[in-house]
């Protein structure tokens, strides 16, 4: 038995009531590297919920296990990005250095190896979290010397050796993550004007200010592009004792980093648009959900607010203004990609497992403990501050009729500069890769896997709302890659992150892998391909949230673009099916019956 | 079809890796299997017993999935002898029961069933390896995944009216369209 009161000490810290359970279960993750059984009653206890819902919680999120891990745990990204820069040389220079495989703790207890998808350091694969440590460019000599250091000190936070650019170097950061800003845009990158945003938005009514974000013509950056206008109109006239604002930092599509280098370089400003939100919509209460991957950002956001408050940009009475009272509570993520699904997102912020909620009510109407929220992602937020800073027409003008303003690109793969890019919407495709140095390229994936492949006839197309719609990831693809290889990847993460809900999800996403398989092996036949199209479409279709709604995706557009890859040489279904190989299936048992009969 | 001039069209009807219950559903249409039996011969089927077909047949239904040899050379002749093959119910369409054991590995399997399990009495502490017993599959397939099906009918068992829609739409030519109703199990 464990002595409660160490769960006790955390109660007092976090809180006792269940959204305070994410904090207090990291951190008896990160001290005793497992929320065991006794630990879970124990804060089922604390916080008046049932074991069950506790075991569920731990069960959820990827960076908490009930069963004891070492007192480090590395992490390998094996997104697709990584794999195509070395992944597998890293991984196995790891397993042989530690003696043990992926998934496996050493005998002393010291160390795991695990695999974890996308952390947001494509422009820097392979990659991997060493506790919460994000280390970038590993190659196998360097995993050795890890390995080394860490038996000699077991401290994660002393593998920094060469800081990376910018705040990256900030002392509460002190990270070798690079922001690689290859190109910063003049309106999201541009100059700093501390509290100008709030100034001018208290010089206005909530409603002028929304009516600001709508002339604006502002649309949400976090991938499904709802106009932030209406979202924040429609959570303005809601009912509802308390309302929130919530930033979206959980930044998990594979091949999205740029709120990362927003994050790391402009945290001021992202506060401030949430700040303008929470005048502009009548809350006084911020969430900024961070994901587990960002952890290393934590104390440096923390200082942020800090730094606000003391500076009467947060807290009550904001710059005078009596009755405006607006405060920001980080809250933490612990591994799940669907936890960027803001319905998931508000289940994880109550202390529940992240999965998504049906739809209707919208988080407009009740979200965050049933209280009207309104869920704007990271640039938005951004957005949202310099639109408030030089005005909606300087803002409309950038961009296209249906997608004003900048985007912030994340450019990864086989590209000679890889890192952000921050362009008008409207910027073509070729101007992208011309900017990255990925001429040349084979294909693209824009929007990350649940986005669009695009085929060099493609390339004249347009970032933009209005035709390829994205988050901002950009995955480039070399001539000679294999994309039977990257499609079977991203089924891998959508596999993995689906949260099993419903069925068409659940079941759908393992069948795309099992097909895709086939094709990989050349055991496919026409029946193949229509099963998998069926399947595709299927998760479009009847699948709860967006992650089943778009983990077809990948296989629909490279059916439209590189039909070839699927398409080529895939013989007819005649009177057998081809991936059938009745000789291999009967293998095991004849080797049971000792091999001597036939 | 291959329905001679004058003759009924034959259908042959298998269960494979199931539990008859599909078949039992099939003889639940009750007093139209006297219909049945004035609209087709039933050329090859547990309700005849011929070993191996006579004759090309114009539909094939399949109760359950393949988890032997065996039921994948039957399958195979039924697809090199039907027209049409339809799978029948969970089984045939999925795995069904049968599948269940997809998860444990084979050896365990037979393990638990013929020497550790709690009522086993098998004082040869041998597993069944008889040459005459057909070897198991890795894991139980549903039928399409070894031959191509034309139509698939769901349920465990269909029930019978689902069934009888199904054949005689095929009788008559027409796509099998099962209506809602039929579909519904709760
Ligand atoms: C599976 C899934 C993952 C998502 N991940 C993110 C994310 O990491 N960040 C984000 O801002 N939005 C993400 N979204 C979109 C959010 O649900 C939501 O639309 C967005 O946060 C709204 O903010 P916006 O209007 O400012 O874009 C995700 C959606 C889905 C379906
Ligand atoms: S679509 Fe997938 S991730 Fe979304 S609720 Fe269903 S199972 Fe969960
Ligand atoms: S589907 Fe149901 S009734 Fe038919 S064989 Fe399988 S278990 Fe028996
Ligand atoms: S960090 Fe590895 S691909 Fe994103």
């Amino acid at each position: 038995m464990t002595a409660a009161t160490e769960v006790d000490r955390l109660v007092a810290t976090h809180g006792s009531e269940p959204p305070a359970l994410m904090d207090i279960a990291r951190d008896i993750q990160a001290a005793e590297g497992c929320v065991s059984p006794e630990r879970q009653r124990q804060i089922a206890e604390r916080l008046d919920m049932r074991i069950a819902e506790v075991r569920a919680f731990v069960g959820f999120y990827s960076f908490l296990t009930e069963e004891p891990q070492g007192s480090i745990v590395i992490r390998l990204c094996d997104d697709v990005v990584d794999r195509m820069k070395g992944f597998d040389r890293v991984r196995d220079a790891f397993e042989e250095a530690l003696g043990v495989s992926v998934g496996e703790t050493t005998p002393d207890g010291a160390i795991t190896l695990t695999t974890t998808p996308c952390i947001g350091l494509s422009d820097q694969a392979p990659a991997a979290l060493i506790g919460d440590v994000p280390v970038p460019f590993l190659s196998s000599d360097r995993a050795r010397d890890i390995v080394s250091s860490l038996r000699v000190h077991a401290d994660p936070t002393r593998l920094v050796t060469r800081m990376g650019d910018g705040k990256n170097r900030h002392p509460l950061v002190r990270s070798m993550v690079r922001n690689n800003l290859e190109r910063p845009g003049t309106f999201i990158f541009g100059p700093e004007y501390r509290g100008e945003a709030i100034r001018k938005a208290l010089s206005m009514t909530p409603f002028e200010v929304i009516r600001t974000i709508k002339t604006a013509r502002l649309r949400g950056r976090g991938g499904a592009g709802f106009p932030t206008g209406m979202k924040w109109e429609f959570t303005r006239v809601a009912r509802g004792a308390r309302k929130f604002i919530v930033c979206n930092a959980d930044e998990g599509e594979p091949g999205t980093f740029k709120d990362r280098v927003i994050l790391t370089e402009l945290p001021d400003r992202v506060i401030a648009g949430m700040t303008v939100a929470g005048y502009a919509l009548g809350a006084r209460e911020g969430l900024f959900y961070l994901r587990g991957e960002y952890a290393y950002l934590r104390p440096y956001l923390e200082d942020v607010l800090e730094r606000r408050r003391a500076d009467g940009l947060l807290g009550r009475d904001i710059l005078g203004k009596r009755g405006f009272d607006f405060d920001v509570e980080i809250r933490m993520g612990a591994g799940s990609y669907l936890c960027g699904e803001e319905t998931a997102l508000l289940n994880s912020c109550e202390g529940r497992p992240g999965d998504a909620r049906d739809r209707p009510p919208f988080p407009a109407e009740s979200g965050y403990l049933g209280f009207p929220t309104s869920v704007n992602n990271v640039e938005t937020l951004c957005c949202v501050a310099k639109i408030l800073e030089h005005g909606a027409a300087t803002f409309a003008e950038l961009g296209l009729q249906q997608s004003t303003g900048t985007k912030v690109l994340s450019v990864s793969g086989d590209c000679t500069r890889p890192g952000i890019y921050e362009v008008p919407f409207g910027t073509t495709l070729e101007a992208v890769l011309e900017m990255s140095g990925g001429e040349g390229a084979g294909a693209v994936l824009v929007g990350g896997p649940s986005g669009t492949w695009v085929n060099p006839e493609g390339f004249g197309r347009r970032i933009a709302f209005e035709d390829l719609a994205t988050g901002g990831a950009i995955v480039v693809f070399g001539p000679d890659r294999d994309l039977l290889v990257a499609l079977e990847g991203y089924a891998d993460f959508f596999a993995e992150e689906s949260c099993g809900y419903c069925t068409p999800c659940r079941v759908g996403t393992q069948l795309i892998q099992r097909y895709l398989q086939r094709f990989r092996e050349g055991r496919a036949d026409q029946g193949d391909l229509d099963g998998l199209l069926r399947v595709a479409r299927t998760l479009k279709t009847t699948s709860r949230c967006g992650l089943g709604q778009t983990a077809g995706n990948p296989v629909l557009t490279t059916l439209q673009s590189f039909s070839q890859v699927l398409e080529a040489g895939l013989p007819a279904v005649g009177t057998r099916r081809a991936a059938f190989d009745l000789e291999a299936s009967v293998a095991g048992a004849r080797a049971l019956r000792g091999g001597d009969h036939v | 079809m291959s329905t001679e001039a004058g003759t009924r069209p034959r259908i042959a009807t298998v269960s494979l890796a199931g539990c008859f219950g599909c078949h039992m559903s099939l003889l639940d249409i009750d007093e139209r299997i006297l219909e049945l039996a004035e609209l087709v011969e039933i050329h090859k089927s547990p309700i005849v017993d011929r070993k191996t077909f006579a004759a090309r047949c114009a539909v094939g239904l399949i109760e359950g999935g393949c988890c032997n040899a065996e039921n994948v050379e039957t399958l195979r002749a039924f697809r090199d002898h039907c027209d049409v093959l339809v799978s029948v119910g969970d089984c045939a369409t999925m795995g069904g029961i049968p599948a269940l054991r997809n998860r444990v590995p084979l050896k365990e399997c037979l393990d638990e069933a013929y020497l550790s399990g709690p009522s086993t009495v098998n004082p040869t502490g041998r597993i069944p390896d008889d040459p005459e017993l057909p070897l198991l599959l890795d894991r139980v397939y549903p039928c399409h995944e070894v031959v191509p099906i034309d139509y698939h009918v769901p349920g465990c068992p269909p029930p019978a009216d689902a069934l009888w829609a199904a054949v005689q739409a095929l009788l008559s030519g027409e796509d099998p369209v099962l209506p809602y109703a039929l579909l519904k199990y709760d």
